[in-house]
C-alpha cells in the first residue's frame, strides 16, 4: 500500500514538474510505438481484409499461422532482429542495433499479425454480411478489399488500438534491440525495468502511471477524433 | 441498346448441394422481354434458381449463357434479396454504390440517386445510416439501389414477404414502371395476388424441377398440371 501511494505521489511529482527525462523517454515511447503501429496498419490492415475476401488453397493455414504469430513472444522477436542487425549478422552494415529503428522494426514484427488477425475477424463477418451483394453488383477483388476496409474501420480502429496497446507496454523485445541506451533509446517501459532492477519501486509505479495515462489518452483522443463512440450502431 | 444479353440459355443445368439434388435437372430458356413469374411451395428451389440464374450459384453440372460475355452481361443485371442487404454506410452512399462500382464519377452518381430517392420516398434518410432504415424501407432502398444501374434483367426473390401493404403496393409500382421500361423481370413470390398482377409468364416449380411452365394469364385460371392446381387453391404439396 505504501509502495503503491508512493508510486502515484511519485507520478504526480514527475508530470507537475515536467520532468525533461520523462517527457524525453515518453516522447520516445510514443514515436517509436505510433511509428510501429502506423507501419503495422498499413501492412496489417489490408492483409485481413485480403483473407476475408480471398479463397486460395493454403488460406486456412495462413490464418492458423497469423494466429500463431499473434501469441509470437517478443523475447524471441528482439532476438531474432538483434542477430539479423548485429554486426555479423546478413543486416549488420546497416548500423542498426541500438536505435529506435531497430525498436520500431521489432514492434513491427510483433504487432503487424495482431492487428492483421483482428482485422480479418472482424472483416470475415462483415464479408459474410455483404458477400451476396457484393457478388452480385460484381465487384472486383480489390473493391471488395475496399469496401470492407471503408465500412469495417470501426472495428479496424479497434484492433489498430489494440495494437498500439500491445506496442507501447512491450518491453522484452524492444530491451534486447534498443538496449534502454539513455538518452537514445530508453522509453518508458525499459525505463520501468531498470528502476525495478535499481530497487526504486516508487519511481518505476510513476513511470507505469504516466504510461497507462499515456495509453488512456491515446485511445480516448483517437475514438473522438473519429467520432466512433457517436451515431448508430458503428 | 447496344447488343442484349438475352435471351438467358439454362442447358441440363442441375445444383446438388451435401449430395442431393435441390434443382434440375432442367433446361429452359429466359425470352426477351415480359415478367416471369417463379412460384412453387417452400424449399422448392426458387431461390436456387433465381441464383443460378444471376451467376451467384455455380450449376453441378450444365451451362448458364447469355449472349454476351458473363462480365458484360453481369454488369446488366441486378438481385433484390429476400432479406435485403445494406450496407453499413449513408442511404446515399447504398444508392450510389452499383454506380461508383461501374466507375462513374460521384457527383453524377449523386444527381441520379437524387430522382431514385424522391422515387422510393427515401428523401428525408439521404444522409442517414442505412441501419437505421425500418425493413420496408430498407427494401426501398434496396430496389432503388438495383434499379439505378437501369438492368436488362432484374431478380427479385420474394421481395414484398415481410412488409405491409402500402409498401408492397409501392415495390410493385417501381416494377410495373421497370416493366414498362422494357427491365425483364424473374421474380419469385408466394403472393398469388402480386403474381397475378405481375405474370407474363410462370415457372411453377416443384421439388427442384421445372414442373410447368405456362403464360401468365393461362396459369391462374387452368394450369396444365395437377399439382400447380392444388397448389393454387392452397393445399399442400409434398
Ligand atoms: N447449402 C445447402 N445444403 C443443403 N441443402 C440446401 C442448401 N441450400 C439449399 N438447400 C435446399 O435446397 C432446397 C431449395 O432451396 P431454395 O432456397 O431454393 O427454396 P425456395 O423455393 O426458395 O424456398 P422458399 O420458398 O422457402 O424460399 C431446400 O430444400 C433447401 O433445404
Ligand atoms: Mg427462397
Amino acid at each position: 500500500m505504501n509502495d503503491l501511494l508512493a508510486g502515484v505521489i511519485a507520478a504526480v511529482n514527475l508530470v507537475i514538474t515536467l520532468d525533461n527525462d520523462l517527457v524525453e523517454i515518453s516522447l520516445r515511447s510514443l514515436q517509436v510505438s505510433v511509428v510501429a503501429v502506423l507501419i503495422a496498419a498499413v501492412i496489417g490492415l489490408p492483409f485481413g481484409a485480403f483473407l476475408a475476401v480471398a479463397r486460395f488453397r493454403y488460406r486456412r493455414i495462413a490464418i492458423a499461422i497469423l494466429n500463431a504469430l499473434m501469441g509470437l513472444p517478443p523475447v524471441v522477436v528482439g532476438l531474432v532482429v538483434y542477430i539479423l542487425l548485429s554486426r555479423s549478422g546478413p543486416f549488420g552494415v546497416l548500423d542498426l542495433l541500438f536505435t529506435p529503428t531497430a525498436m520500431i522494426l521489432a514492434q513491427v514484427i510483433i504487432v503487424t499479425p495482431i492487428i492483421a488477425s483482428l482485422s480479418h475477424q472482424a472483416l470475415r463477418d462483415l464479408w459474410y454480411l455483404y458477400h451476396d451483394l457484393l457478388i452480385s453488383i460484381h465487384t472486383t477483388k480489390s473493391q471488395r478489399i475496399w469496401v470492407l476496409l471503408r465500412d469495417g474501420r470501426r472495428a479496424l480502429l479497434t484492433a489498430t488500438l489494440t495494437g498500439f496497446g500491445r506496442a507501447i507496454g512491450e518491453v522484452g523485445a524492444i530491451m534486447i534491440v534498443g538496449g534502454n541506451i539513455d538518452h537514445l533509446t530508453r522509453v518508458l517501459t525499459t525505463a520501468i525495468a531498470l528502476e525495478v532492477g535499481k530497487g526504486d519501486f516508487a519511481l518505476a509505479l510513476g513511470l507505469g502511471i504516466v504510461l497507462i495515462t499515456i495509453a488512456i489518452v491515446i485511445n480516448l483522443a483517437v475514438h473522438s477524433l473519429s467520432k466512433t463512440e457517436r451515431g448508430g450502431v458503428w | 441498346m447496344v447488343v442484349s444479353i438475352l435471351p438467358l440459355n439454362l442447358a441440363n443445368v442441375a445444383v446438388e448441394k451435401s449430395g442431393k439434388v435441390i434443382l434440375g435437372p432442367a433446361s429452359w430458356t429466359l425470352s426477351s422481354s415480359g415478367c416471369t413469374i417463379v412460384m412453387g411451395p417452400n424449399g422448392a428451389g426458387k431461390t436456387t434458381l433465381l441464383r443460378l440464374m444471376h451467376g451467384l450459384q455455380k450449376p453441378t453440372v450444365g451451362t448458364v449463357t447469355w449472349q454476351t460475355s458473363f462480365k458484360t452481361a453481369s454488369d446488366k443485371q441486378s438481385f433484390i434479396f429476400q432479406t435485403p442487404v445494406v450496407m453499413r454506410r449513408s442511404v446515399l452512399e447504398n444508392l450510389i454504390f452499383p454506380l461508383r462500382v461501374r466507375g462513374i464519377p460521384k457527383s453524377a452518381a449523386i444527381e441520379e440517386a437524387s430522382i431514385w430517392l424522391k422515387a422510393v420516398g427515401l428523401e428525408s434518410f439521404e444522409h442517414k445510416p442505412a441501419s437505421v432504415l425500418s425493413g420496408g424501407e430498407k427494401q426501398k432502398l434496396a430496389v432503388a439501389r438495383a434499379l439505378i444501374i437501369k438492368p436488362d434483367v432484374l431478380f427479385l426473390d420474394e421481395p414484398t414477404t415481410n412488409l405491409d401493404g402500402a409498401s408492397t403496393q409501392a415495390i410493385e409500382n417501381l416494377i410495373q414502371t421497370a416493366i414498362s421500361g422494357g427491365t425483364r423481370i424473374v421474380m419469385a413470390t408466394h403472393d398469388m395476388g402480386q403474381a397475378r398482377r405481375l405474370a407474363s409468364e410462370v415457372v411453377f416449380l416443384l421439388r427442384g424441377e421445372i414442373h410447368e411452365f405456362t403464360d401468365g394469364e393461362l396459369f391462374f385460371i387452368e394450369p396444365k398440371t395437377p399439382e400447380a392446381k392444388s397448389f393454387l387453391q392452397g393445399d399442400i404439396l409434398l
